[in-house]
């Protein structure tokens, strides 16, 4: 992780300053705002956050899945040296679903229903590159062998309604896969899958990435997920991120009061049980009104302790707490981690 | 923790089937999608049975029957001491009183042309009750109580977030003092940091009220904050049920102990260090279940008379019931070995034909064998025991 007014390598993935803003007729909807990011080639990063975070439609800006007619998308995305921004149409288009792909929530609606897998395989495979239709389709039964989809041979010529839904979701890895993408963007992918599944299509994910060395960005709000496969964490909250650390100092030490929310108020099978939750709480705001000072002091339990009302008025910035831990919040470091360690020391005494 | 004074719910020997038609001008039933199949279980008051299973596991249908919002094809459900699946729509209707439902997306379950007082008053209307002080006061001491602002009482539900429309629908539940609340799933839709307000929310009620609730849901963690005892289903049958600490620390069935071990952990070390079963495949087709027991297709502990004989729900400890012929108390490292050498490809891993999933065409119906297997694959354990990553 480097911050970006610092660039000594060029990372893989670099984002600066991204907003994204979407005029409505009820105001302006600020989805994202200063986002900055980066990712070093071969590792997982997740961002997590509620509905209306701004995580997925972070996601959407990286692809240049966003409409610029109907949104407002200022900053710079940079993947390996080339600025993504203000791309032409039809080199956005070459680099989507070949260098970059991304696997969607809910595999039904991304799959298109008149259409065999098999034929919906091969269209990514000529839109990037030209090629026999038998060798095309040579290329894509061995995708959906490699992703285990038993009796490929057969399920090649299945529609999407005929698989279920681990299938579905196999199908649109073996599709995403199938250029080989060195960034892959997987937006909630197991969100709509059972948990027994969920276990087959993350360990699938991971063992495909030590394969082909693929950098990841998992979208996800399951903070079990993140545990199991993230390298670098990003919470973001309110179109902003609010701490990014590797995953192992997030969940060890994590210093924004919001993330400690979150763990704290997530039911926890490896703990003993505690009589009640200790839920964040309040609900989260609406991006089209932000609060004017942090966008989370609303919720916090401890802007209180911050003189003056900096709280209520001053946006905090996103600052280094730790080589690599960043953290936006106007609490001194050494109470954000004094509170920390005691809500955690709390939790894991499981009182 | 269960208070143990009395029995509100009673299930026995539940079905609920659905008939699969044929897409002929004129159709038959060709098939039947047995999505509940004899599920007993009964829940005290007071008291919360937590119901999990995935999705095809017909704990929804359950969930459903028990307030007859679905017809059960047999079985009994006695509310209060009262038989009710012979009852009328019409002889129906006392029952509600005692029984409500809690659904799960909190957008759909509330008619968004109705004000917020409206929906919460709709009980009274529809019963013909007229609490004391009148219905605007009992709504908005309702609100109040779930942690809505009474000023509310005329604002539609779309002005509300999803936390605070399954707030609505709590209250609208609770408005004539049930006995039993059937929720389904109530939190699986709400941010995490609004799932455990809820969850607190139906505990605190549940203490004042004394209610019992059947509480069906996919998410385990859940499950076990708020349930005193919890039930697994597997495509329409019971598999296990227990007292909380038990199916958590103690479980018997292999399932359970597949379901347990799939949730992940939200920490890091832990999750990276523990092992997983993983079961291959998908849930088969419960139009054509397999023979014997319904799980054996995945099971790692599948042996030649699970294809045969169906295992029966036996209580093995007090208050513990499993419906497995070879229940595993603990998973020993020595299991992990073995299951190991069974299918032991690094990487990748590859994948055997699986039986034919959710999807069987009705021209496929004819030619499959009744364990609704495409062709006669050996049964072989569908797991894989590994360090996860």
């Amino acid at each position: 992780m480097t911050t970006p007014d610092r660039p000594a390598e060029q990372p893989f993935l670099e984002i600066k300053d991204l907003s994204v803003a979407f005029p409505t007729e009820d105001g302006l909807v600020r989805a994202v705002e200063g986002v900055s990011l980066s990712i070093e080639r071969g590792r997982t990063l997740a961002i997590v956050g509620e509905s209306g975070s701004g995580k997925s439609v972070t996601a959407q800006a990286i692809m240049g899945l966003i409409d610029r007619k109907v949104a407002k998308v200022t900053g710079e995305i940079w993947l390996d040296g080339q600025e993504l921004i203000g791309l032409p149409a039809n080199e956005l288009q070459a680099l989507r679903g070949g260098k970059v792909a991304m696997i969607f929530q809910d595999p039904m609606s991304s799959l298109h229903p008149f259409y065999r897998v098999g034929d919906q395989i091969t269209e990514a495979i000529n839109a990037h590159r030209s090629m026999r239709a038998k060798a095309a389709r040579a290329i894509a039964l061995e995708m959906l062998r490699r992703v285990g989809i038993p009796a490929a041979d057969r399920r090649i010529d299945d529609y999407p309604h005929q698989l279920s839904g681990g299938m579905r979701q196999r199908v649109m890895i073996a599709m995403a896969l199938i250029n080989a993408p060195e960034l892959l963007i997987a937006d909630e992918p197991t969100t709509a899958l059972d948990v027994t599944v969920q276990a087959q299509i993350l360990e699938l994910i991971a063992s495909l990435q030590g394969e082909f060395g693929i950098t990841v960005i998992m979208i996800t709000h399951d903070l079990g997920i993140v545990a199991d496969v993230a390298d670098d964490v990003a919470v973001m909250y309110g179109g902003r991120i609010v701490e990014v650390a590797s995953t192992g100092v997030l969940y060890a030490q994590p210093e924004m009061p919001y993330t400690l929310g979150l763990l704290s108020s997530i039911p926890r099978m490896d703990r003993e049980l505690s009589a009640r939750l200790e839920p964040i709480p309040g609900n989260p705001p609406s991006p089209i009104q932000l609060p004017p000072g942090c966008v989370f002091q609303p919720r916090c339990t401890y802007s209180d302790r911050v003189a003056g009302g900096t709280c209520l008025n001053v946006r905090p910035d996103l600052l280094e707490t730790a080589p690599g831990h960043l953290v936006r919040c106007h609490l001194p470091a050494e109470e954000r981690r004094q509170i920390s360690q005691g809500v955690l020391n709390v939790l894991a005494g499981g009182s | 923790m269960t208070t143990e004074t009395g029995e509100i719910l009673r299930v026995s020997d539940l079905r609920t089937y659905f008939p699969v038609r044929s897409h002929a001008l004129i159709p038959r039933v060709i098939g039947q999608v047995k999505a509940v199949d004899g599920v007993s279980f009964q829940v005290g008051s007071a008291e919360t049975l937590g119901l999990v299973g995935e999705s095809g596991s017909g704990k929804t249908t359950v969930a459903r029957s028990v307030l007859m919002l679905v017809r059960p094809t047999s079985g009994q459900i006695v509310i209060d001491g009262q038989e009710i699946t012979h009852l009328s729509p019409k002889a129906l209707m006392p029952m509600r009183r005692k029984a409500q439902m809690i659904f799960q997306d909190p957008y759909n379950a509330l008619n968004p042309r109705h004000t917020v007082g409206g929906i919460i008053g709709a009980p009274y209307r529809i019963q013909g009750i007229e609490p004391p002080g009148g219905v605007r006061a009992a709504v908005q001491a309702l609100m109040e109580r779930v942690g809505l602002n009474p000023e509310h009482y005329n604002r539609y539900p779309n002005e509300f977030s999803g936390g605070q429309r399954q707030r609505i629908g709590i209250a609208r539940a609770i408005a004539l003092r049930p006995k039993l609340i059937v929720c389904d799933e109530p939190v699986s839709a709400l941010d995490v940091s609004i799932q455990a307000q809820i969850i607190n929310l139906l505990r605190d009620l549940q203490q004042e009220f004394g209610l019992s609730y059947l509480f069906v849901a996919h998410d385990l963690a859940v499950v076990r904050q708020i349930s005193h005892r919890v039930a697994v289903m597997y495509l329409g049958h019971l598999m296990e049920m227990a007292p909380r600490e038990t199916i958590y620390a103690a479980p018997l069935h292999p399932y359970t102990h597949s379901l347990l071990s799939a949730v992940p952990i939200p920490d890091p070390k832990l999750q990276k260090e523990r092992s997983r079963i993983m079961l291959e495949g998908d849930l088969p087709s419960p139009i054509n279940p397999p023979s014997g027991c319904v799980f054996r297709t995945r099971c790692f502990q599948a042996q030649e008379r699970c294809s045969v004989e169906v295992p029966p729900l036996i209580e093995v400890a007090p208050g513990h019931q499993v419906a497995c012929h070879f229940p595993v108390a603990t998973l020993p490292a020595g299991i992990e070995t073995a299951l190991a050498t069974l299918e032991n490809q690094p990487g990748v891993p590859v994948r055997r034909p699986q039986p034919a999933g959710d999807q069987v065409s009705s021209a496929q119906l004819d030619r499959l064998p009744a364990d609704g297997r495409p062709d006669s694959t050996p049964v072989r354990p569908k797991v894989r025991v590994g360090r996860s990553r």
